[in-house]
């Protein structure tokens, strides 16, 4: 091989390298095979119109994966990428969805077959009320007494300073405009 | 080195032992020199546990899997700064770093501690070191506690660091949470300390005053630092699951951010004594509940160590240590008889008060939900599930009910408040509020949660800002200062205030962040090389995602598939996002774990976007990936560090005051006198 060959054959084999580079980049709906697949997780499947449909996604936020990660359905098969349970929990709404049944219908359905577990929060009946009400209560009623200890100690309060401030009936003694003042103020708080 | 550690252990359990009986035993503690043979006794054993940490750390480095701890949790390809967090990956390793910084926080406590409460101090060791024999003990006798047992042969490599911990948080944020949850010792052995001596008027509280605030600090950051980790870690999108490890951090700051506002009365007014004590009490029992959660496996969790027996040794902790200290404040009960009584519905005190009621309500809701599933089983007999949802229905609320509070409190005079003032005190806040509300909702924005909370945000921003304006103006006008200056001077001679009310400006741009997870947007997708997805955001904007390809390509002790995706935001290039898998393998190449997933996130003032590689199809670059906007997430980090500069000024040390024009008598009296300008 001469020089000119040498330098045509280079060249030539730069453009068909740029050439394919070029087409790499621009291909629209390329796939080309990955180096080595076994790291870069589990297979994926094509994702369907359903999977983003938001009456699933709604479903799915209300049970709970049964693979242990405490997470919802939708949450664990969207970030747990090595669950198994949760992708085949996510078929089974999306099977009883297509089927024709509400949110309500599919969600009594996993409580059926899985247990009262499944429901990420729970429903607000029998002793389950319990865990809904009694923290608000307890606060409620715990914030009653103290205004209202407050309010009759604020009363008996200004009950018992109000006979202080007034001279006693027929001592013939004045009242100095602050002490009027006072006097006035501690009525009206009375009355109101 | 493990003998080494080994015989550090058991000596700092025998010096522990010892503190124990000096403090305790009547006829030792009437010694003259109890006291000093306390604090000698806990430097010691502080440094025992420091050459017991020693011990373990070289261990890590050297690779001494022969080790059962090293070999558990590090392997020979694990980059320097995880061998050094592998400390505290694991329960044995952990164990010890919780006593270990005890042990440090206690010498510390026995060194600094004021000569006006030195009589505190045998008891404080005291307590101290109780708690260390325990930690001690589960580490040596319950079989799964000691970082230091040895295997039966030597493996050639280590099982290597769990991928989701070999990140930067969790060099930062266990041991944060570890200190907040440890310092917390601190604070609950001068109580203890002051009912075992019966010297229950104000001096523990100023004593522990410091100490109350770093444990908090600690915790707040540690919290959050947990938030972020989770967010950038473990791919969901959020921040916070409501998971029980999680809310056992929570439980211990929302009782002590009870105490940073009840123990200000106290101090003040010589009331809720009782309260406080219990309070102090609480906040230590429920972080070594939060210990006990992560530990026992009782409750399933994300954050749960293996499990192992040592729950046990933790219930009956809590059990002893519980019936101990509400039996000292029965005993002394009369003794914390209250000085004064509260006047008003609308004062500083009361406002305080419903303050502590919110806080110790979220703070027993949040216990409630979480052993709510343990109380149905035993009562019914059936398993039930309580998630986000159940906590976030309960708790919502009651964390408005908190954010109204935190603008009404500073707005309010201490004792009594005339209705005239008040009105003169709210308007402006009252207008901030109603303002954004309205304004948010003329926007669009209808959910009736988020719009409260911003509304709410809104008169806390103008709470705030009044109580800055009116105080830097009343400088102004007494010393002539400009505004900077005024200030400057204003929150550096009043840091416990205005050091808090930052903390409270914290609160609210938290809750800001939070109110936009109301918004949030997700979608699924699978892309070809070159081909393109939309999404929308609540702000209006649309971002475009056009897939370049997957690389692959081997790092440390990792091989990476990394998927990158040009961005455009309305049609304007903004970069690059990229998310990887990653197949982490031990020196030899052998896979460890299963392969983890690391999020791009591309972050502004309004929304983050979060690119999360779900994996390929078929084998190839075609990709399936999840896309989700995040609004204000950025608020939450900004919360975060406006929190942890409020606390740092509410506690930094008195010393350094901006230098003042005026003679040192009148700037003497200066705090008083914007005190009564503000007031008024």
């Amino acid at each position: 091989m001469n020089r000119r060959d040498l330098l045509l054959g280079t060249i030539g084999a730069f453009a068909t390298t740029q050439a394919a580079r070029q087409d790499t980049s621009q291909a629209v709906g390329a796939a080309d095979p990955l180096r080595d697949p076994t790291v870069a997780g589990m297979r994926r499947a094509v994702v369907a119109p359903l999977d983003n449909d938001e009456a699933i996604k709604t479903i799915e936020r209300r049970l709970k994966c049964t693979c242990g990660c405490n997470l919802d359905i939708f949450t664990c098969r969207t970030t747990d990428f090595t669950c198994t349970v949760s992708p085949a929990l996510h078929r089974e709404v999306v099977a009883l969805y297509e089927d024709g049944k509400t949110a309500d219908q599919i969600v009594d359905a996993f409580v059926a077959e899985h247990g009262e577990a499944i429901l990420l929060k729970p429903r607000a009946e029998g002793f389950n009320v319990l865990g809904y009400v009694l923290p608000g209560v307890l606060v409620f009623l715990t914030a009653a007494t103290i205004g209202f200890v407050l309010l009759r100690r604020h009363r008996a309060r200004v009950l018992a300073t109000v006979p202080a401030a007034v001279p006693a009936a027929g001592t013939g003694v004045a009242l100095s405009p602050e002490e009027r003042d006072r006097l006035d103020q501690a009525l009206a708080e009375l009355e109101s | 080195m493990t003998l080494l550690g080994q015989f550090a252990l058991w000596s700092a359990l025998l010096l522990g032992i010892w503190v124990m009986a000096v403090a305790f035993l009547p006829a030792w503690r009437a010694r003259p020199d109890a006291q000093a043979t306390v604090s000698r006794s806990c430097y010691a054993i502080a440094i025992a546990l420091w050459v017991a940490a020693v011990s373990l750390w070289k261990s890590l480095f050297i690779h001494d899997f022969n080790v059962e701890y090293v070999a558990s949790y590090t392997s020979r390809n694990l980059p320097d700064y995880y061998l050094f967090s592998a400390f505290w990956a694991g329960q044995k390793g952990s164990l010890l770093f919780w006593v270990l910084v005890l042990a440090t926080f206690a010498a510390i406590a026995q060194a600094t501690t004021s000569r006006r409460y030195r009589d505190l101090l045998p008891a404080v060791g005291g307590v101290t070191s109780a708690v260390i024999v325990f930690f001690l003990s589960v580490m040596l006798f319950s079989g799964s506690g000691n970082p230091f047992e040895r295997l039966s042969f030597t493996p050639a490599d280590g099982q290597g660091l769990n991928p989701q911990l070999q990140n930067p948080g969790m060099v930062i944020h266990p041991p944060m949470l570890y200190l907040g949850y440890i310092s917390i010792t601190i604070p609950f052995a001068f109580a203890i300390a002051a009912l075992v001596t019966r010297r229950v008027d104000v001096g523990w509280v100023v004593a522990i005053r410091r100490w109350t605030l770093l444990s908090w600090l600690f915790l707040s950051v540690g919290i959050t630092l947990g938030m972020w980790w989770a967010y950038v870690e473990l791919g969901w999108g959020g921040y916070w699951a409501w998971d029980p490890v999680e809310n056992a951090s929570l439980l211990p700051w929302l009782t002590m951010t009870a105490f940073l506002h009840s123990v200000m009365i106290q101090e003040k007014r010589g009331m809720l004594k009782r309260w406080n004590l219990g309070l102090v009490v609480a906040s230590f029992l429920l972080s070594i509940f939060g210990t006990f959660i992560t530990r026992s496996g009782v409750i399933a969790s994300v954050h749960s160590f293996t499990q192992s027996n040592i729950g046990y040794f933790f219930v009956a902790f809590l059990l002893l240590a519980g019936t101990i200290s509400f039996a000292l404040l029965y005993l002394r009960w009369p003794d914390l008889a209250p000085e004064g009584q509260l006047d008003s519905l609308a004062s500083r005190e009361a406002a305080f008060l419903f303050n502590n009621l919110i806080l110790v309500g979220i703070a027993f809701s949040v216990l409630w939900g979480t052993l709510f599933p343990i109380l149905s089983e035993a009562v019914r007999g059936t398993k039930i599930t309580v998630g986000p949802p159940f906590f976030n229905q309960v708790n919502v609320p009651l964390g408005l009910a908190l954010l109204a509070l935190t603008g009404i409190g500073p707005l309010i005079a201490w004792r009594q408040t005339s209705v005239a003032n008040l009105g003169r005190q709210f308007v402006f806040p009252l207008a901030v509020g109603l303002g954004v509300a309205i304004l948010l909702l003329v926007l669009g924005m209808r959910d009736g949660y988020a719009l409260m909370a911003l509304g709410l945000g809104g008169f806390v921003a103008g709470t705030v800002s009044q109580e800055f304006f009116r105080g830097a103006r009343a400088r102004q006008r007494i010393h002539g200062e400009a505004v900077w200056l005024a200030l400057a001077r204003l929150v550096s001679r009043n840091r416990r205030r205005y050091g808090g009310y930052i903390v409270h400006t914290a609160i609210l741009v938290y809750f800001v962040g939070f109110s936009g997870m109301a918004f949030v947007v997700t979608k699924e997708t699978t892309l070809r090389v070159g081909e393109k997805v939309e999404i929308k955001s609540p702000f209006g904007h649309t971002y475009t995602l056009t897939h370049l390809g997957v690389s692959q390509y081997d790092a440390l002790n990792r091989r990476v598939s990394a998927a990158s995706l040009e961005l455009y935001r309305d049609g304007r290039r903004v970069g690059v996002i990229a998310s990887e898998k990653r197949q982490h393998v031990d020196s030899f190449g052998k896979p460890t774990f299963q392969p983890s997933t690391e999020v791009g996130i591309r972050s502004d003032l309004r929304e983050d976007l979060y690119l999360v590689y779900a994996g390929s199809v078929d084998g190839t670059e075609r990709s399936t990936f999840r896309i989700t906007i995040n609004p204000l997430v950025w608020w939450v980090w900004a919360g975060g560090v406006l929190l942890v500069l409020g606390g740092l000024i509410t506690m930094w040390p008195s010393g350094w005051v901006p230098p003042s024009p005026v003679p040192a008598r009148r700037s003497s009296r200066e705090p008083e006198a914007v005190e009564v300008a503000v007031v008024a």
